[in-house]
């Protein structure tokens, strides 16, 4: 087995779990993001409900807060426990999706932008839970509104004590209509920004969860506040000091502290925590290959891998150079992955275009352009001797695919699966390969986001370049896995070369492949 | 196309796997169920209560205002020649809280701001076993003074539980127990 480090490994046997139990399309794990969008929707939509009922005034809030939990228990009650126990979802799934993203090694690179833009974000979405907890206006309320002022009085540019706003006759009625501007329009406007900003550097970001997912996750919650309905503490008093409280731990964590260090040590241990996690992309860096290049006179501007790019890191613009095209692309190198999809999704990187030699696309990658691409393609097959040539194309970021090296299995790595064209394969085939056996990321878990799902939908025709229909499908095979599922791969890999050689022996039509003049140029 | 990938089987959506989702979910509202309540969390053991000495006090200037002469006028630029000159920095605050005698707090506090002319707020949590206790408070908010400006004493009883303001307003007699 690939050697792979405890955290990696323990991600990836609770990942192996939830697809056995979930499959791949609705593994949690793989909609961490949509499924906190969910919770959040489940707590917009019941923080709605609920404000039809809250008081927002001292004497009012707790009532109004015991009406909804007991009087209209039915819905006011199960709305108000859902709204908690989903906003105490989606920390878990936040937390999840942080561990994801560093277990996997998918923080650090062209990353760094989501990483450290996500960080307070998950500070947004605490302190809005904060303020949740104030509008209760219980013992709990209370605790929270003391040990905040503290340490807000702590900050140097507080000026005054807020604390002692806490002390008997000193609150009004006006605290509660700033807690509720807070927690209903200013925190929430500010935490759908911050998200805006965390996927900014992204193309087609999901935010609705698969419907058996969500439907999974709404009747879980609302099994969970039929059971166990959410309560309050007893009423805020002014005059006392509560000795036992239920802390919500996923977002009141931070409180406890302030009973072993002072106000000011507490903020150095959570500002130096959020610092320290945002740094973590440079500690130490990852290095980028080199961004994607335009070769103009190659390209049409057709526009298929700016449509592509699932880093968003290709702009269509008009064209410059006075070709007869309309538009041309722009790689943002500061953007760019260079995980190679863009190579795959030209139309120009077509290795039957024998009159360019060597083979130049519309956009290539300096590392392993679409030239070498064909070079090792060829040089693969012809390393072959067995009976049976089986060429494996597989990723850099998963199983090691040197792994299935053998007589009749010769290896082509590449940046993600995604980057090969469609008509390579065809190439592949017609060179003297007899099977094309292609590995990648698990499926829903490409690393570079949507490589899988490009190759798929070429090979199905449902996305340019297509595979063309002539080409002998039954000569392809994919199979995806992590660096854990080698075993899986391995007999995989078996199973296909028994069947290609069945297919051999049983097939002695020539190839139902096209002609070079087929499949050459793509008209450029 | 071959496929032996058993991840690109549909999603699981017969009974058994529903069941297999069912405990997963269980697992998971079960951990948002427990930590959102628990393990409780104790701020104050049975028995005590807490003394907040708790106030805001603008302190003695450290000089007075003072007339300028003649001379001292013509070094200042002409838009700045006031007759009087008034230092704006307030003097440092130190209070100490005992209880039944010994020290519980000590503070000296510095005015903020720039001329650290701005009053001083205190907010001090002490917490104390209930029943009987002695309180006695002394201040000092004046540079020029040596000892108390304001001095404070008092026998409460607690409760458990209960929370003491002590607070201090220099217009209503000085110190005061809510």
């Amino acid at each position: 087995m690939t050697k792979i480090n405890p955290i990696k490994l323990g991600y990836r046997l609770l990942e192996g779990w939830f697809n056995f139990s979930f499959g791949p399309s609705w593994n949690p794990l793989y909609n961490l993001g949509t499924l906190t969008f969910f919770f959040f929707w489940v707590v917009l939509v019941s923080g709605l409900y609920l404000f039809i009922f809250f008081d927002t005034s001292i004497a009012g809030a707790y009532k109004s807060v015991e009406y909804i939990s007991h009087e209209q228990w039915y819905m006011a009650g199960v709305m108000r426990s859902m709204h908690r126990y989903a906003s105490d979802a989606a920390v878990i799934t936040i937390i999840l999706h942080m561990f994801r993203e560093f277990s996997l090694d998918r923080y650090r690179g062209f990353r760094w932008f989501s990483w450290i833009t996500g960080v307070p974000t998950l500070w947004f979405v605490i302190t809005l839970g904060i303020t949740g907890y104030w509008l209760v206006w219980d013992e709990l309320a209370l605790y929270l509104a003391v040990r905040s002022s503290e340490l807000a009085d702590a900050l140097p540019f507080v000026s005054g004590s807020m604390a002692r706003n806490f002390l008997e006759g000193q609150l009004t009625d006006r605290f509660f209509t700033l807690m509720g501007f807070l927690h209903l329009l200013g925190q929430p406007i500010l935490l759908v920004f911050a998200v805006w900003i965390h996927v900014k550097r992204l193309s087609y970001v999901e935010i609705n969860a698969p419907r058996g997912l969500a439907i999974g996750s709404f009747i879980a919650l609302l099994a969970l506040s039929l059971i166990a309905p959410v309560e309050s503490h007893g009423p805020a008093n002014l005059s006392q000091v509560p000795r036992v409280l239920h802390l919500d731990w996923f977002y009141l964590n931070v409180y406890p502290l302030l009973d072993y260090y002072t106000a000011r040590q507490t903020w150095m241990i959570t500002l130096g925590t959020t610092f320290l996690l945002m740094l973590l992309p440079w500690l130490p860096p990852k290095k980028t290959g080199k961004p994607a290049v335009v070769h103009l006179d190659h390209c049409n501007g057709c526009g298929q891998c700016a449509d592509d790019c699932p880093f968003d890191a290709i702009d269509v613009r008009a064209r410059t150079d006075g070709a007869r095209w309309a538009h041309e692309v722009v790689v943002q190198p500061n953007q760019c992955a260079a995980c190679g999809i863009c190579l795959g999704s030209c139309p120009s990187s077509n290795p039957f275009r024998q009159k360019h030699e060597p083979l130049v696309t519309g956009i290539d990658m300096p590392q392993l352009s679409a030239n070498q691409l064909r070079d090792e393609t060829d040089r693969a097959i012809s390393s072959l001797k067995a009976d049976t040539k089986i060429l494996v194309f597989g990723c850099d970021n998963t199983f090691d695919v040197s792994a299935l090296e053998s007589d009749n299995s010769a290896v082509v790595k590449v940046y993600c699966i995604g980057m090969l064209p469609s008509t390579l394969m065809e190439y592949a085939l017609k060179k003297g390969a007899d099977g094309i056996f292609i590995t990648g990321c698990r499926t829903g878990d490409c690393y570079f986001r949507y490589g899988n799902v490009w190759l798929d939908k070429r090979f199905e025709g449902s996305r340019k370049p297509r595979l063309r229909a002539r080409a002998d499908r039954r000569r392809i095979m994919v199979s995806r896995g992590a660096e854990i599922d080698g075993a899986r791969i391995r007999k995989s890999l078996a199973d296909f070369h028994s069947a290609i050689a069945g297919l051999n022996a049983s097939d002695h039509e020539p190839s139902r492949l096209g002609t070079d003049r087929d499949t050459q140029d793509a008209g450029i | 196309m071959p496929e032996s990938n058993p991840q690109i089987a549909p999603s699981r959506s017969n009974v058994g796997y529903l069941l297999l989702q069912a405990v997963n979910y269980a697992v998971f509202m079960a951990i948002v169920w427990y930590f959102s309540f628990s393990p409780p969390y104790r701020q104050l053991a049975e028995n005590s209560a807490v003394v907040t000495l708790a106030f805001g006090h603008a302190s003695k200037r450290v000089s007075e205002c003072s007339v300028l002469t003649q001379e001292e006028l013509d070094k200042l630029a002409p838009n700045m020649r006031k007759p009087m000159d008034c230092p704006r920095q307030r003097s440092p605050v130190t209070i100490e809280l005992r209880l039944n005698g010994e020290l519980a707090a000590r503070e000296v506090l510095r005015p903020p701001g720039l001329y650290q002319d701005q009053s001083i707020d205190v907010y001090r949590n002490i917490k104390v076993p209930k029943g009987q206790h002695h309180l006695s408070v002394w201040m000092n908010d004046d540079s020029n003074v040596d000892g108390p400006t304001f001095e404070f004493e008092k026998t409460v009883k607690l409760l458990p539980a209960q929370r003491l303001v002590l607070s201090f307003d220099p217009d209503k007699n000085g110190f005061s127990v809510n």
